[in-house]
């Protein structure tokens, strides 16, 4: 199977909670350098998750620096960008970031589901969006957007995941998604800039 | 707790124009220039809380019940706010600029898009505990008649308190928090003397123009509801209304790099967005 081949990809959003990091990791690596495409991560309350993945991303590879975005800096390919703690991460027309003060969705602020529904609407078919363990139901609706505008869903299999229900919820809401396992995403990545 | 926008809301951004310039020509406020993708999610909120499905039904009801539209104003903006919120922000107000306001013999503060008042009510202690209270003007103001009604009570939930007090430590507070308020069943309220020199006021960044002049402009917020358009227009705002030298502090994650003003501001607290007029 592969879903990505031959595909224009214009952006990848990856929205992950609790025990996603290390697949988060192994896919950021997969990911060869120059990427023609944007990275957009939706992490939901780690303190110190931009330390962290600077951290985790650096070593090794020594690719992709880890922006988080002020409002209004304009959205490029080949940048990785980290939805900011207490914000909900948007995505204008015009290709620039707005962000959100506003209540949390679901407990969450960044909400998975309102990056996810703001890729759609601008990327549509260009989407890429991968969502990955956690403890909540975030991100559900953010894959049905993806799907009805045209965009590629990818869902962790919940099997795989430490925590299943982000997973679960996701798929219950999109029974078209492609669930994947951690080495099948990562394969389908590699090819689709391979 | 809120839910995301509704899957079956469909509002369509010709009909989201279309009640930007119903609002415009019946109600006088000119929502054309705010960020689109968020003024989008707040319409379909309120039209999830009001029980619409249709763009069709949210014009008729804005076109024929003016006390619908005072509900709509009051959710669409996003009213969120904290006490002391980026706590290396207070420190650094408290530690470098209050002192140079201090040479000040009336300083004048403007807390633009003031939400509920928990920014200015922050701002009231941090002037009281430099001594500088008796001296300021506190001007706060708000787009939203609601907001400014709940600020002028001066009362604040009780359940974040505890972060609040943890927020004011880390900004180096070192009395006692809780002793500035008076603790009711509705809410804590900030005792009266901190809030005595505080003006509330509407005042629409869209359209309202200069009322003063003032040495520190606080605007956290706000302008991420904005396009550039209007972003340009409301930081140039701000430039006129700062005396030489003045300050003007934006959110953590907003910068002027993106507005006209840019060249006429200086970074003094680099990446806490505090500016700087130059002269
Ligand atoms: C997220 S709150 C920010 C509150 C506070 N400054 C803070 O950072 O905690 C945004 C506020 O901006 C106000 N606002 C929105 N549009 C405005 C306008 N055109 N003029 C003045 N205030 C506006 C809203 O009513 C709301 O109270």
């Amino acid at each position: 199977m592969s879903l990505l081949t031959g595909k224009q990809i214009n952006v990848l959003a990856i929205g992950g909670s609790a025990g996603s990091i290390p697949v988060l990791i192994s896919l950021l690596k997969s990911i060869s350098k120059p990427v023609p495409y944007t990275v957009i991560i939706v992490i939901h309350r780690l303190k110190n998750v931009h330390s962290e993945l600077s951290l985790l991303l650096s070593g090794g590879l020594g690719y992709l620096q880890v922006i988080e975005p002020d409002d209004k800096m304009p959205v490029e390919p080949d940048r990785l960008y980290l939805a900011p703690q207490n914000y909900h991460l948007l995505i204008e027309a015009d290709l620039t970031f707005s962000l959100d003060y506003s209540e949390p969705v679901l407990f969450s602020r960044p909400s998975i589901d309102v990056t996810f529904e703001s890729v759609a609407q601008v990327f549509g078919q260009g989407a890429v969006a991968i969502l990955l363990s956690g403890a909540n139901e975030d991100g559900a609706r953010g894959i049905r957007s993806i799907i009805e505008e045209g965009g590629t869903a990818i869902i962790q299999a919940p099997h795989t995941a430490a925590y299943q229900s982000m997973p679960l919820a996701a798929i219950r809401l999109n029974q078209e998604a492609n669930v994947l396992q951690p080495e099948e995403m990562i394969e389908q990545l590699r090819r689709s800039t391979g | 707790m809120l839910q995301p926008p509704h899957p079956h809301i469909q509002l369509t951004n010709d009909e989201l124009d279309a009640i930007i310039d119903l609002i415009w020509k019946q109600y006088g406020y000119d929502f054309s220039h705010y960020a689109r993708a968020s003024l989008m999610r707040r319409v379909t909120r309120c039209m999830l809380n009001a029980g619409f499905r249709t763009g069709y039904e949210l014009k008729y009801h804005l076109t024929n019940d003016r006390n619908f539209f005072y509900w709509f104003l009051q959710t669409l903006t996003v009213n969120v706010t904290e006490m002391f919120r980026d706590p290396v922000v207070y420190r650094e107000l408290r530690e470098k600029v209050l002192p140079k306001l201090a040479s000040y013999p009336v300083i004048k503060v403007w807390h633009a898009g003031c939400a509920t008042g928990e920014e200015v009510f922050s701002m009231a202690i941090l002037l009281h505990e430099a001594g500088l209270l008796n001296r300021a003007r506190l001007y706060a103001t708000d787009i939203n008649p609601a907001n400014l009604e709940q600020a002028r009570k001066g009362m604040v939930p009780v359940h974040p308190m505890k972060e609040y007090a943890h927020n004011y430590q880390q900004a180096g507070g070192r009395r006692d928090f809780t002793g500035y308020f008076t603790f009711f069943n509705e809410g804590a309220e900030i005792k009266p003397e901190l809030r005595k020199d505080i003006i509330f006021a509407q005042h629409n960044l869209v359209s309202d123009q200069v009322f003063n002049e003032f040495q520190l402009i606080i605007c956290r917020n706000v302008m991420i509801y904005f396009d550039k358009v209007l972003q340009n227009r409301v930081t140039t705002l701000f430039y006129d209304s700062l005396s030489p030298l003045g300050y003007l502090m934006i959110g953590m994650k907003e910068s002027l790099l993106f507005t006209n003003v840019s060249p006429h501001f200086e970074e003094t607290s680099a990446g806490l967005r505090i500016y700087r007029r130059k002269k």
